[in-house]
Parts: structure tokens; C-alpha cells; sequence
């Protein structure tokens, strides 16, 4: 499972994909944080789905991972897009054939391909959090923030919490992103799958009948992110998150193990 | 085990249909066998099913004296490149055989040496997407070494490669054969296996139609003479006294040809003279492995 591992990581390595990647999650980042950071003072909607994040909430200890967390959305959309990538290419190349000779062992094939994967969120989260904290720091001047909340313990002891929130949130889009590469076995088909049912359909669901929210797997997913919400709470997110990964997971990782491999 | 691969009844049926039906055949250790048939006689199937990528239907087979159900138990020692090289275009020649050696737990300084051995030393470091047809097919027969494989099996290994390129495949072959590295290759390169091959397993409609020595085969076609007279008004004439001596015989291109073997030459030589005819030519040919493949396959 480890060679197959870092025979993934070789890949995910390349310039094209991680230098992309990394600019668009910086860009991303740096760019919703700095709305919420430059339009703090305007008194109009700042942050997700027009909330209203003033100076005063920005100075408590949750401002130093508010930015952070806000683009958790587009972290697990990135995601999706590289997970599903990565797993329908090998179909489309036809490289699978040449993946199964040197490792016959399918499982050990998805176990490498998911694990290096994971290592891959953890440094898009890095990122993430990284640019959102420079930015937030940057700019709190400007916003009139200030930051002395942001370098007590319980601050960083939330930073961790938010990390680990967006990492899960980043990896279940992710792991989303696989099972639609592993059921549909071609990269376009899976991301727009993923991103047209992820972007689009559950963000008009959830906007016309609200009660939807609590079922729809991406919803839930960023819900994660942001530590639970009034109507939907952290452990029911992560339970029904759960669910939905590891029944979908279960489904192609069989469909997987038996299918021919005849392309 | 005195067999690299032995199938006994393999098949393989889509739906209806049948891809692969009650195969049977043996490929001894250290030799070339040619795996021959027309587009959709069941070859690639074949090796699918003994790289373990695609179910048997039915039947039992053996790789390396394993049983083909446990792919894992032989792999490692099996170098393979299955209908043409498919790599990441985006990573180098490299690159490419780095993410296979680290997958298969191989030394990555093997690498550098394939890529000699394979002559793309200088082209290592350019992106797969750029390379030439030959330049892939030369990638996919280094990937498929990196092994130091005990068995290598290629499907269609010489598939857009130059002249020289397919010579050198050949040699590269022949090299490996000679150190003890059973060779299972299929192409439609009829003359270039007829070279290497010290046996063969010639496929049609997923059926076996022969499966042994090279030279069993050939040796059970019918020679043929080819004879030219100095004056063509002779040439019916030629075919008359064939004829009369139990010769299947006809007129081809201004030249008679008569089924019978290179010894019945100086005999038919006679004939024509007390006939007095005169020829200016008269050669004996034996059938090549392109024309029993035709006259077997039908195609």
C-alpha cells in the first residue's frame, strides 16, 4: 500500500497539477478573506451567505479562523475535482492495466491512491490556512480588528479544531470526488457530476426548502467546516457524512475489486 | 514447471458472446511463442486473463506454475505490455517508469539503465506527451523490463516503430531469450515472429487453430515449384504433365506453380525436357508463416 502510495505522490507532485492547484487555493483563499476583512466596516454582507461578520466578531478569537474556514466550500470542490481526477484518469489512459501488473492487488491500489490523496488535502488545508492567517492579519488593521484575541490559547486551540473541521470537510468531498471517478471511470463525467450536483443543484435545494440541508451530502460536508451550524448540528453532520461515504465508498471499491479491466 | 504458461479450456464470454473459447495451449520456459490471430480472435484476451485483469468464464491456467486466479503469486516476476504503451502524458519518460518501479518496490535506479537499454537515454527527461509513436512503444518495452522479468509477454511490441526500431525490438527479444526470459509476444509482424518465434498459438474467433513448434507448422505446408519455360506458349503445357504426374498445378503471373516438394524439381526438370521444353527458371519455395496464417485463418 505504501509503494502504491508514493507512486501516487509522484503524480500529484507534478508542477502543472500542484503548482495549479496550490495557486488556485491560495488565490481562493486570499481572495474571500479579504472581502471579509475589507468589507467588515460597510454594514452589508460580508461573509457566507450574507452575513453580517463586523469588526467586533472579527476581534474575538474566532476572527483569527474565520477566513480560514469560509472557503472550506471551495477547498472540498478543488478536491473533488483532483480526487476524481486522479482516480478516473487511470481508466481514460488506460495506465490502470499497468497499475494492476505491477500491483494486483486492488484494494492496495485504492488504499495508496486515497492515502496519497488525504496527504495531498493536508497541504491544500495547509495552504489554506496559512494565506487565510497572513491575509486576516494583514488587512485587520485596515478593518480596525484587533488581534490580541488571536494569540490566547483558546485561539489556537480553535485553529486546531478549524484544521482538523476543514481537513474532514476537504477529504469527504474528496472522498466524494473518488467514488464518482471510480463509478463513472472518466474524469469530466465525474467533475461535472460533482460540481453541477455539489455547486448548483444542493445550493439551490437547500435555498428553496431548507429542511433539505440536513440530508444533502455537501452541505453537510462543509458543515463540518464551520464546527455544526443553528439548524444543523456538527455531530449529525458528521454522522450522516460518514454514512454517505462509507456506503458509496463500499459500492465502487466492490464494483472495483470485480470489474474487468478491459480498456 | 516446465511451462511459463499453460491454459487448459480458458474462456472468457461477454453475454452471448464469446471472446475466448476452450483455449488450450502451453508456452515451454526459456522460448519465444508467437501469439498470432486476426483483430478480435481473443489474443488480447487472452493476456488479460493471464495478467490477471479480466475473470476466466472457464478453464484453469498457470503462470510461472502458478495458478492464474492468483495474480499476485507471479506478477512480480512478469513484465507485460498490453495493446500498446499508456502512460501520464503530463510526466516524463522517466517519471513514468519511477512511478512503476516504486509501485512494484523496484530499485528507481533501474531506470536510467531501461531507458539506455531502450535507446531513449537523451529523451528521458522530455514529457510522454511529446514523444513519437515509436518513442511510446520503446517506454512501454522498458516499463515492462523493470522487472528483470522472468516472463515477458508484449502485445504487439514493434506497433509504429521504424525498421531499425523493429530490428532492434527483435535483437532486444532474442537477448532476452537467450539469458533465460520466456517471451509470450503477439503481433501482426508475421515475418518478424516467423524470426524469433520458436513457437506459436495462432487464435481464430477465440479458437485455438494450432499451438506448437514453429517449424511443425511450417514443415506441414505443401512446398510449392515455381516454374518459368523460355516460351510462354509452354506454360499450359507445363501444367498438363503436373497434372498427369498427380500435381495440383496453375498458371500465375506468367509462371506455373506446382504443389511438390523441392525433390520432385529435378524429375519435373526431365519431364519438361523430353517434353522439350525448356525452362528458364525453376525454384522451390516453402510456404512463409504469413501464407499458412492466410490459408488458416482464412482472412
Amino acid at each position: 500500500m505504501f509503494n502504491v502510495m508514493r507512486a501516487e505522490l509522484r503524480k500529484l507532485r507534478r508542477p502543472t497539477l500542484l503548482v495549479s492547484t496550490i495557486l488556485v487555493v491560495a488565490a481562493l483563499t486570499a481572495l474571500f478573506t479579504s472581502i471579509v476583512y475589507l468589507r467588515a466596516n460597510s454594514g452589508q454582507g460580508n461573509g457566507q451567505r450574507g452575513e453580517i461578520i463586523s469588526p467586533a466578531i472579527l476581534s474575538q478569537a474566532a476572527g483569527l479562523v474565520y477566513g480560514f474556514k469560509i472557503v472550506s466550500f471551495f477547498l472540498g470542490i478543488t478536491a473533488l475535482c483532483v480526487f476524481a481526477s486522479q482516480t478516473a484518469q487511470e481508466y481514460t489512459l488506460g495506465t490502470l492495466r499497468n497499475l494492476l501488473v505491477r500491483q494486483p492487488s486492488r484494494m492496495k491500489i485504492l488504499s495508496g491512491k486515497y492515502l496519497s490523496m488525504v496527504i495531498f488535502a493536508i497541504a491544500l488545508v495547509t495552504i489554506d490556512a496559512i494565506v487565510a492567517i497572513s491575509v486576516s492579519y494583514g488587512l485587520a488593521p485596515h478593518a480596525k480588528v484587533t488581534t490580541t484575541a488571536w494569540f490566547t490559547s483558546a485561539a489556537l486551540s480553535l485553529l486546531g479544531r478549524t484544521f482538523v473541521n476543514v481537513l474532514l470537510t476537504t477529504i469527504a468531498f474528496g472522498t466524494f470526488g473518488m467514488i464518482l471517478g471510480l463509478l463513472f471511470r472518466s474524469p469530466i463525467s465525474a467533475i461535472s457530476t460533482g460540481v453541477i450536483w455539489s455547486l448548483i443543484l444542493e445550493t439551490i435545494l437547500a435555498g428553496v426548502v431548507s429542511s433539505t440541508q440536513k440530508w444533502l451530502p455537501g452541505q453537510n460536508f462543509d458543515n463540518i467546516a464551520q464546527g455544526g451550524s443553528l439548524t444543523v448540528s456538527y455531530k449529525w453532520s458528521m454522522g450522516i457524512s460518514a454514512a454517505y461515504l462509507v456506503v458509496g465508498f463500499t459500492i465502487v471499491a466492490l464494483l472495483f475489486k470485480r470489474r474487468d479491466v478491459a480498456n | 514447471m516446465t511451462s511459463a504458461i499453460s491454459v487448459t479450456d480458458l474462456t472468457k464470454v461477454y453475454g452471448e458472446r464469446s471472446a475466448l473459447s476452450h483455449a488450450t495451449f502451453e508456452v515451454p520456459l526459456g522460448t519465444v511463442c508467437g501469439f498470432v490471430g486476426p483483430n478480435g480472435s481473443g489474443k488480447t484476451t487472452t493476456i488479460r486473463m493471464l495478467l490477471g485483469l479480466i475473470t476466466p468464464t472457464g478453464g484453469t491456467g498457470t503462470v510461472l506454475g502458478e495458478s492464474i486466479l492468483h495474480p499476485e503469486r507471479y506478477l512480480p516476476k512478469v513484465g507485460a505490455m498490453i495493446e500498446g504503451p499508456a502512460f501520464y502524458p503530463g510526466l516524463s519518460g522517466a517519471e513514468n517508469l519511477k512511478v512503476l518501479a516504486s509501485l512494484g518496490g523496484f530499485p528507481s535506479a533501474r531506470v536510467a539503465t531501461l531507458l539506455e537499454k531502450v535507446g531513449l537515454a537523451d529523451r528521458g527527461g522530455s514529457k510522454y506527451k511529446t514523444y513519437s509513436l515509436g518513442m511510446k512503444q520503446r517506454l512501454g518495452i522498458a516499463a515492462a523490463l523493470l522487472p528483470n522479468p522472468k516472463l515477458l509477454v508484449l502485445d504487439e511490441p514493434t506497433n509504429g516503430l521504424d525498421p531499425s526500431g523493429i530490428q532492434e525490438v527483435r535483437n532486444l527479444i532474442k537477448d532476452l531469450a537467450s539469458e533465460g526470459t520466456s517471451v509470450f509476444v503477439s503481433s501482426h509482424l508475421l515475418s518478424e515472429l516467423e524470426m524469433i518465434a520458436e513457437s506459436l498459438v495462432m487464435l481464430r474467433e477465440g479458437k485455438v487453430l494450432f499451438a506448437g513448434r514453429t517449424q511443425d507448422l511450417l514443415a506441414a505446408q505443401l512446398a510449392t515449384l515455381v516454374a518459368e519455360p523460355e516460351f510462354s506458349v509452354d506454360l499450359n503445357k507445363l501444367v498438363d504433365i503436373a497434372i498427369r504426374h498427380g500435381h495440383e498445378a496453375s498458371v500465375e503471373a506468367g509462371t506455373v506453380h506446382i504443389v511438390a516438394d523441392a525433390e520432385w524439381g529435378a524429375t519435373f526438370n526431365r519431364l519438361a525436357f523430353n517434353a522439350g521444353i525448356t525452362l528458364s527458371a525453376l525454384t522451390a519455395t516453402q510456404a512463409t508463416l504469413e501464407e499458412t496464417f492466410f490459408e488458416m485463418t482464412g482472412e
